[in-house]
């Protein structure tokens, strides 16, 4: 009895202490669980960075499936189409912090190859080297450096389902050369481009049927291009191209025609509303049929409702034989539509164009398109 | 077109002899941030474990899951300092934000690696955080004007700004 309630005593007194190093103990164990749990956490985290950026190769893309519902006048063909106009696929890889690779594979018109409406295109490859922290080089082949569009042409990215036909028919986007080419910023907002480049195989005028895309290009006469660009207040964006190619034939002797493109725009948004116009000039020396001057502008506000809606109007004047004014050569176009952006990579357009053209052949009707990049 | 490429010729010459091949992209480190932010005095790295209701409303704010199971942050009082990764297009983009009361601070472009849109790290882009909090349904209370051409890179801001802003809303407390 007495063992007992000696033993009881003892306990009693003795459990403060051992209630004690019980929590000392628990704590300490706690201690261990958090830090092999911040240990496991760290390796998966560190496992998911290497499985999306850490292997420095990068994988991209946007598509967009168009339908065309037009009805001709006057002789202009009507059009009721689907279309999946373009499936692009970007890979890039970072072969370290310095030196980089771009590239940019397009499937126009779902189907490729000979008597097919698409077409495989090579539209970017280039390495690019960081000089300094604001200067950069680039070598291969690379979007031009002109108009709104040309370098930043994800669905998402832009209103209407189809591109703006000026810079279409113009600039003529989506335009690319292969060559050298230097960028960067020289001041607070101000950047530059200036490039050597090959150029456009120009027959009869045809400035969009000039590109030569890179396919064994005649390199007999190559390109320079520069662009300075100004985005020091927020939402805005100024900028200008200039082109000079000599020799615009592409002809080894006998022929030095020159071909100048001067092309401006604004891009601005503030709060909901947005502002896009742009201005773009070629001057093709000894161009007949009035193909010496084409020019054309555009002129497109919105307004953003929410995140999600936005709507657009759009004025698209062009004139591809600017250069003879008895020529009644000169297109407008107006549009007017809204993009619904389901999720900020996704995006649901209609619009409806009415056009204004040349003997009024015109194809008046509306779009539906559908765009995604990722 | 000859004085084109002599012109070419000689920009190149003079910017490959001004400079070596260097790593563009980093304008300040972390821990220089953070030392900016606290005065010298940084203090212990805390942790918010992104799980259940945290994870699905950063999943929402970053428009997909996030790849990180837990965020670190700084803190002193009402003070927090945030420094997250976010890809613009392709590569990371690294943005420290300070939150004081609820409110931005201070937002930073620390690491830029994109080819494309880099225009976001300068202050007249990133000052328009100044003073932005969070209101109903994770929106941020100001509008932020884009870039035309860093579409990507202003909504990787945005969405960082947004996820900081909600991530504080989240972290306890501490005395000062």
């Amino acid at each position: 009895m007495l063992n007992l309630k000696t033993l009881t005593a003892a306990i009693f007194i003795s459990s403060p202490a051992l209630v004690s190093a019980n929590e000392a103990d628990l704590q300490k164990q706690i201690d261990e669980l958090k830090q092999q749990i911040n240990a496991t956490a760290e390796m998966v985290e560190n496992s998911s960075a290497k499985s999306t950026s850490g292997n420095r190769t990068t994988i991209g893309g946007y598509g967009e499936l168009h339908y065309n519902n037009w009805t001709g006048e006057n002789g202009a063909k009507s059009k009721k189409e689907l279309d999946f106009h373009r499936f692009v696929l970007f890979f890039g890889h970072e072969f370290n912090d310095s030196i980089r690779f771009f590239s940019e594979v397009e499937l126009e018109h779902s189907i490729a190859g000979e008597g097919q409406n698409g077409e495989v295109e090579l539209e970017q490859a280039y390495v690019e080297f960081d000089l300094s922290q604001n200067h950069r080089a680039k070598g291969g082949l690379f979007l031009v450096p002109v108009g709104i569009l040309n370098e930043t042409h994800e669905p998402p990215t832009f209103y209407g389902v189809e591109r703006n036909p000026v810079e279409k028919n113009i600039v003529p986007t989506t335009w690319w050369e292969a060559g050298l080419a230097f960028s960067g910023e020289f001041a607070k907002g101000w950047s530059y481009d200036l490039g050597l480049t090959s150029g456009l195989d120009i027959q009869d005028g045809n400035i969009r049927g000039g590109r030569q895309k890179v396919s064994k290009a005649n390199a007999e006469h190559l390109m320079g291009v520069g662009r300075i660009k100004w985005t020091g207040i927020s939402g805005l964006e100024i900028a200008a191209t200039a082109t000079y190619q000599d020799g615009y034939e592409q002809v080894t002797a006998g022929s030095n025609k020159t071909a100048q493109l001067f092309e401006t725009h604004v891009a601005w948004t503030t709060g909901p509303f947005g502002l896009r116009a742009l201005y773009a000039t070629w001057n093709l020396q000894d161009a007949t049929n009035g193909r010496d001057q084409q020019t054309g502008y555009y002129v497109e506000p919105a307004y953003r409702i929410n995140d999600q809606l936005g709507l657009f109007v759009r004025y698209n004047s062009w004139d591809n034989q600017a250069g003879d004014s008895n020529i009644d050569s000169e297109k407008i176009q107006y549009d007017a539509g809204i993009n619904y952006w389901p999720h900020p990579n996704v995006v649901i357009k209609a619009d409806y164009q009415k056009q204004e053209m040349p003997g009024d052949k015109n194809q008046n009707g509306f779009n539906l398109g559908l765009g995604y990049q990722f | 077109m000859k004085r084109i490429r002599f012109t070419l010729l000689i920009f190149s010459v003079t910017l490959l002899a001004s400079t070596m091949l260097n790593a563009r992209g980093v304008y300040q480190s972390r821990e220089a941030f953070l030392e900016e932010t606290f005065n010298g005095s940084v203090p212990k790295a805390e942790v918010i474990w992104l799980s259940g209701e945290i994870k699905q409303h950063a999943s929402e704010i970053l428009h997909h899951k996030p790849n990180f199971l837990r965020v670190r942050y700084w803190a002193l009082g009402s003070k927090s300092a945030w420094v997250l990764n976010e890809i613009g297009k392709e590569q990371p983009i690294t943005v420290g934000i300070v939150i004081e009361n609820k409110k931005i601070k201070h937002l930073r472009v620390l690491e830029f690696r994109e080819s494309r849109g880099d225009e976001v790290r300068h202050p007249f882009f990133t000052k328009q955080f100044l003073d932005v909090q969070l209101e109903k349904e994770n929106q941020l209370s100001k509008n932020i004007d884009g870039i035309t051409g860093a579409t990507l890179s202003v909504r990787a801001l945005k969405s960082l700004a947004t996820l900081a802003l909600y991530l504080d809303s989240k972290r306890k407390l501490k005395a000062q």
